[in-house]
């Protein structure tokens, strides 16, 4: 290297060599950085769920033994006799019970918030900015303050201890959050197919339904899969309108079991745990896309 | 749609509007009344004036702390879950492999953290001999009484909200997503460092989300019910009362209508106060780029 006569264009060279390595350098060092924090994280989010599911296949005295999933003897027993429950019921007639509150509940939600949302998009009409403003109230109304008076309604209408508190308030478009949701998502949407039907003489309801309607289905998709989630979810409703043990969703029907097994039976309450969440997982997976994008468009465009 | 009737738009509303009505308004004017009165759903609610409000005020003990607990679980729960994030978000907000992967994995835990499972799992993770406090003995530590000690049962259901910070992550990611990239090749033409690109433009630009993100998250932490009522029924020594709890009891176990009536415009009112805070002091921190909000 002494015997080279550095040219001053070399001596550049190096350095910008020099800048560049160093930038790979720390570039690496960050890229380290962010996928170890995110393992990490990833770990923590998930390994409680693994676990949940390893353990449910473990025996009682396995489950505290050790901080693996694998379970060392697997057995199904925990399934097994959580199916059964200690009522007269099954499991799975608890699972038909959540889904004969979910579906109607869904359908309701469906039908009335694309209306709502369409005659919030589409229509000028006396009062729109006051009613527009009251759902955005809503959104922010919390729940706790009109459950009381709700359930004293309930109570004088003779619905206590059926569905119905559950499924009507959602087929009047008592949801807010879905109705902003469609409203964002069709305000994005351009008016000229509508305009053009309406010039072929369609009127308002062919057009909503022939027209808005296919246009709206992915936003629908999301405010269906949301829908499900929560009322597959839903603890506090059911517990304060649901008494009678035959009407229990899961989620009472979970509750009940902590309540009434022994002790020492952990891998019972455990499976059913699992299986509490399982449909809610499956739809999850299979459909993911819809959340996020339904949960970025409500938020971000609010 | 010109050349309609002018009340078209209604017809399409009057679902919406007779809900409202019924199960919005009415209830909301009728808790606020019976706020005032005596009512145990056995004779007809007797108007006591401002009774209610004075013994929650002076007499009450179990108002008081389950009050004081509920504002501490609030004011930690959503800061540091809000920070969490943001600063997951922005690892994310990245050009790497697998981000989809990662975006699932942290937002599986929101969906289903609603459900009472997740709380029953919580029980178990955060046993004495559970496995948390087997990670904790393995790199060392003592185990931790989670559920036994007022300080740390709060905190543990604090953890199980952390947990589910995906939803709020998710939609700060779409945030910094939909940032011009050119602003930050002008920032770094410019020679500015990183953490000055993130506060000075990154920051701005995101606080319509942040203040957005607040806001839900503030309205939800206030109604936490689901943990603390499966993990802890509200011990040991109601250091996890919260104030939905109480109401709960008071509402429907005691069926003291009235009381539990009052007990919510309390926190009802907290709520409000907190939020009309936010939105007034949003004018000197949240950035609309370019949008003349009407």
């Amino acid at each position: 290297m002494a015997d080279h006569v550095l040219s001053p264009n070399l001596a550049v060279d190096q350095e910008a060599d020099r800048i560049l390595k160093a930038q790979r350098r720390r570039h690496l060092v960050s890229m380290v950085l962010r996928y170890g924090i995110l393992a990490a994280v990833g770990l923590l989010m998930l390994y409680p769920l693994i676990w949940l599911v390893g353990a449910s296949f473990k025996t009682n005295s396995e489950i505290f033994a050790g901080a693996g999933f694998i379970p060392h003897e697997p057995t199904t027993s925990g399934y097994v006799n959580g199916w059964k429950t200690s009522t007269p019921y099954t499991f799975g007639h608890f699972f038909w019970n959540t889904f004969l509150i979910v579906i109607p509940k869904i359908i309701g939600t469906a039908i009335s918030c694309t209306a709502v949302a369409y005659g919030f998009a589409r229509f000028d009409f006396p009062g729109k900015k006051v009613l527009f403003a009251s759902l955005i109230a809503t959104l922010l109304l919390p729940n706790v303050v009109t459950r009381i008076p709700q359930y004293l309604l309930f109570r004088d209408l003779g619905w206590l201890d059926s569905f119905l508190p559950l499924w009507v308030p959602s087929a009047f478009a008592g949801d807010a959050f879905f109705v902003f949701m469609l409203v964002q998502f069709l305000r994005a949407i351009p008016r000229d197919m509508e305009e053009a039907a309406r010039v072929d003489g369609a009127n308002t309801w062919q057009v909503l339904l022939f027209i808005v309607v296919p246009l709206l289905t992915p936003a629908l998709i999301s405010v269906c899969l949301f829908q499900f989630m929560w009322t597959m979810n839903d603890f506090l409703g059911p517990l304060i309108y649901i008494s009678s043990v035959d009407k229990f969703p899961v989620s009472l029907a979970l509750k009940l079991s902590i309540d009434t097994t022994e002790a020492f039976e952990w891998n019972r309450i455990l499976a059913m745990s699992v299986l509490t969440i399982l449909p809610a997982l499956i739809v999850f997976f299979v459909a993911q896309k819809y959340f996020i994008e339904g949960i970025s468009a409500g938020g971000v465009k609010g | 749609m010109s050349g309609d009737n002018r009340f078209l738009g209604l017809i399409y509303l009057s679902p919406y509007i007779i809900g409202l009505l019924v199960f919005t308004a009415l209830p909301f004017a009728a808790s606020f009344y019976l706020s005032f009165t005596d009512y145990n759903l056995m004779s007809a609610p007797v108007f006591t004036g401002i009774q209610n409000y004075i013994k929650l005020f002076t007499a009450d003990r179990t108002f008081r702390k389950s009050l004081w607990v509920t504002l501490v679980y609030v004011f930690t729960t959503v800061p540091l879950k809000l920070a969490f994030a943001l600063f997951i978000a922005v690892i994310l907000n990245y050009k790497l492999k697998f981000i989809n992967f990662f975006r699932t994995a942290f937002y599986v835990p929101s969906i289903l953290g609603g459900s009472i499972a997740i709380a029953v799992m919580w029980r178990y993770l955060f046993a004495d001999v559970g496995i948390v406090n087997m990670a904790l003995a393995g790199i060392g530590l003592e185990p931790v009484n989670w559920f036994g000690d007022p300080t740390n049962a709060l905190f543990t259901i604090t953890l199980l909200r952390l947990w589910q910070f995906g939803s709020a992550m998710v939609i700060f990611l779409a945030a910094l997503q939909s940032i011009d990239k050119s602003l930050y090749e002008a920032a770094s033409i410019d020679g500015a460092g990183k953490f000055s690109t993130f506060w000075h433009i990154t920051m701005p630009l995101i606080t319509p989300v942040i203040f957005f993100n607040l806001i839900m998250q503030m309205v939800q932490a206030f109604q936490e019910f689901n943990g603390p009522y499966i993990i802890t029924q509200g011990g040991p020594l109601k250091s996890t009362y919260l104030l939905p709890l109480y109401i709960y009891e008071q509402a429907f176990k005691r069926f003291d209508m009235g009381y539990a009536s009052a007990i919510a415009w309390v926190l009802f009112a907290i709520i409000m106060v907190l939020t009309v805070i936010a939105f007034w002091s949003s004018r000197h921190w949240v950035y609309y780029a370019g949008d003349k909000r009407s």
